[in-house]
């Protein structure tokens, strides 16, 4: 393990998580998800109960008080059993609760992220358009300052958690043609005359977390509701980005590590030709190689929430361990279903969830390749 | 309500091998745990605090210096204190001597209402700790409590589990109660929870501090002597009779019957 980077309290919070996510997120549970397509709000209630919502927000705001290490323990734990599950922790701790850290004044704080962290309301973060993607500086949506209000114009696409949510981070252009300088963040209430939903999208995989458009049609966004400085809305998104990278990771090597910990079983039990699976030495070195490939991932993201916690620049350490993480989960979850054979292929097996969940691990918060354009940026400078 | 809770940190016996030449428990690399019924006998009192917010509830255990990690996790599920009891001089206790430090910790952090221990503990599995500190506190002890059935300032009602059914007893305050697993479901510890338990003190007191003689304490005076540790022989295979009730039946008697049994 890592011992170098974590300490007495973060072993109890991994025991914390991993009680939980074993204890609760049973296979019945988990199925009934599946085929509803819904999370429980029981079950969020009593994730919200043992702090998982806002592990690095200080305890005046409601949050726990804790670390970007204790942050990544949380996520990788309920992400080895539940990939889904691991998504409802980490929006409200990095992608809707960051640009409130980072740039809300404390009465946005009290009003929108001290009920998100206490799991009383959800938020999300809305960045990406249709025509928008990796290119988030391309965006088309608009806010026009008439009084005290911002009349906000758009259309918000790929959305986590949208239809289920109370509040939105929205990203719009108050100044046209000067690019990202234009661009402004928003704390938009999502009950709000001319906000409308997309239908929920049919995922191939995390499904129990629904995903959909948002429309914005005039809505009046008063200016108490703007983050920070108009023309900062990029800065906030990309610094947002950094912490959900590290969220990624984290969820890359729990999931990998669920699916590492499958291949293992069913290498034990199986026998073919006469022998164990396990004692095939081809088979073996496969398991070899997933579980290095794995302890290399997770040092990358733990490293990354070290340097976090020390308060060092992390975007390329994010960048790196959310590539490298992300790639290598999906490699391990196709050798572990390969190795499962014909069982891995039908939905009875925990390794045929795993392999489609982890598949929006390279896309979402970045693409591979755009990790790998900061990366290659940042060393590349002039 | 001043609460005490007896807590244990064992190593996690599902995860101990036995070695197979010398019969002993090999317990490197084993993680050590919260006592299970002791995590009960904790969720008990947690649960009068719940009811009773003015309730304090302390924790104290006997080991040595890595049971703080037990510890902090009590007070990560809502233990408002802990006190670790460990002195070299506490070293190869059996029950009888353990209870007499546990007890002499007991009284120096003083005037209990209730104190809770886990029915017993999964490496000794001996049961007799619980009885025996209340024996040497005066005091009465309740053992198998599966359910509190009420609790006023004066008394307290539970039911002791029995193995085919229970008793209902009602017995004076301060009590002893020790706690089975079908008592309750321990909560989860907290993030923010396991952040402030390690912002608290963890008291230690040694021989010393408890007042107690070298004579008094570990294997000195332990008069319980381990004569041999083996693994029992497994038991061979059963065999299951097949046919209606009246042919097994029949069957049985009659092998009985050969065997010279009955």
């Amino acid at each position: 393990m890592s011992e170098c980077y974590f300490t007495q309290k973060h072993d109890l919070i991994r025991k914390l998580t991993r009680d939980f996510a074993q204890t609760e997120f049973t296979k019945e549970f988990l199925d009934e998800v599946e085929e509803s397509g819904s999370f429980s709000q029981e079950m969020l209630d009593k994730m919200a109960a043992a702090g998982f919502f806002g592990v690095k927000t200080s305890k005046d705001l409601g949050g726990q008080g804790a670390d970007a290490r204790s942050y990544v323990i949380v996520i990788e734990e309920i992400a080895r059993v539940s990939a889904v599950a691991s998504i409802y922790v980490s929006s409200p701790n990095s992608l809707s609760g960051g640009p409130l850290i980072m740039a809300g004044n404390p009465k946005q704080k009290e009003k929108y992220l001290t009920p998100v962290v206490r799991g009383e309301k959800k938020m999300v973060f809305a960045l990406t358009e249709p025509g928008a993607g990796s290119d988030a500086g391309g965006m088309t949506s608009t806010a026009r300052k008439e009084g005290e209000y911002y009349i906000l114009n758009g259309r918000k696409c790929f959305i986590t958690m949208a239809p289920l949510s109370d509040y939105a981070v929205v990203f719009a252009k108050t100044q046209q043609g000067i690019g990202t300088k234009g661009i402004t963040a928003f704390v938009v209430d999502l009950k709000l005359p001319g906000v409308s939903f997309g239908k929920a999208e049919n995922k191939m995989g995390v499904i129990g977390c629904a995903t959909s458009d948002i429309i914005f049609e005039n809505v009046r966004v008063h200016e108490s509701d703007r983050l920070g400085m108009e023309g900062q809305g990029f800065k906030i998104a990309m610094a947002t980005l950094d912490t959900g990278r590290l969220g990624v990771a984290a969820q890359s090597i729990g999931v990998a590590q669920g699916c590492l910990d499958e291949a293992v079983e069913y290498l034990k039990e199986r026998k073919q030709f006469g022998k164990r699976l396990a004692d095939f030495q081809a088979l073996s070195f496969m398991i070899a190689e997933m579980a290095t490939k794995l302890e290399a991932a997770k040092q990358l993201t733990y490293r990354a929430a070290y340097m976090m916690d020390t308060k060092q620049d992390i975007t390329v350490a994010a960048s790196m361990a959310k590539y490298y993480a992300s790639e290598v989960c999906n490699e391990i979850a196709q050798k572990a279903l390969q190795l499962h054979g014909g069982y891995g292929f039908i939905k009875d097996y925990k390794i045929e969830r795993m392999f489609r969940d982890c598949r929006v691990f390279t896309i979402y918060e970045g693409t591979s390749q755009i990790q790998l354009m900061v990366i290659g940026s940042r060393l590349l400078k002039k | 309500m001043k609460i005490c809770v007896c807590a244990k940190q064992v190593p996690d016996t599902n995860e101990v091998k036995i070695d197979p030449v010398k019969g002993t428990l090999i317990r490197t690399g084993v993680p050590s745990i919260l006592n299970p019924d002791d995590a009960n006998a904790l969720e008990a009192a947690l649960c009068l605090k719940d009811k009773y917010p003015d309730t304090k509830v302390y924790v104290v255990s006997m080991g040595p210096a890595q049971a703080d990690y037990m510890l902090r996790e009590c007070l990560a599920m809502g233990a408002d204190e802990a006190v670790l009891l460990s002195d070299r001089a506490f070293g190869g206790a059996d029950t009888c001597a353990t209870s007499v430090s546990i007890a002499a910790g007991i009284k120096k952090i003083g005037d209990f209402d209730i104190i809770f221990g886990g029915r017993q503990a999964i490496d000794g599995d001996t049961a007799q700790v619980g009885p025996q500190v209340a024996h040497r506190l005066g005091i009465p002890v309740i053992t198998y409590v599966e359910a509190i059935e009420e609790v006023s300032d004066k008394k307290i009602r539970v039911r002791r589990q029995l193995e085919d059914g229970y008793e209902l007893i009602e017995t004076a305050l301060p009590c002893f109660l020790t706690c089975v697993k079908e008592l309750n479901t321990p909560r989860y510890m907290s993030v923010a929870g396991i952040m402030d338990a390690y912002e608290k003190e963890i008291t230690v007191y040694g021989r010393e501090d408890l007042a107690l003689t070298p004579e008094e304490c570990g294997l000195k005076a332990s008069p319980t002597r381990v004569f041999k540790s083996f693994t029992p022989p497994p038991k061979g295979k059963g065999e299951m009779l097949s046919g209606t009730v009246n042919e097994m039946a029949a069957e049985l008697t009659d092998r009985l019957r050969k065997a010279h049994l009955i």
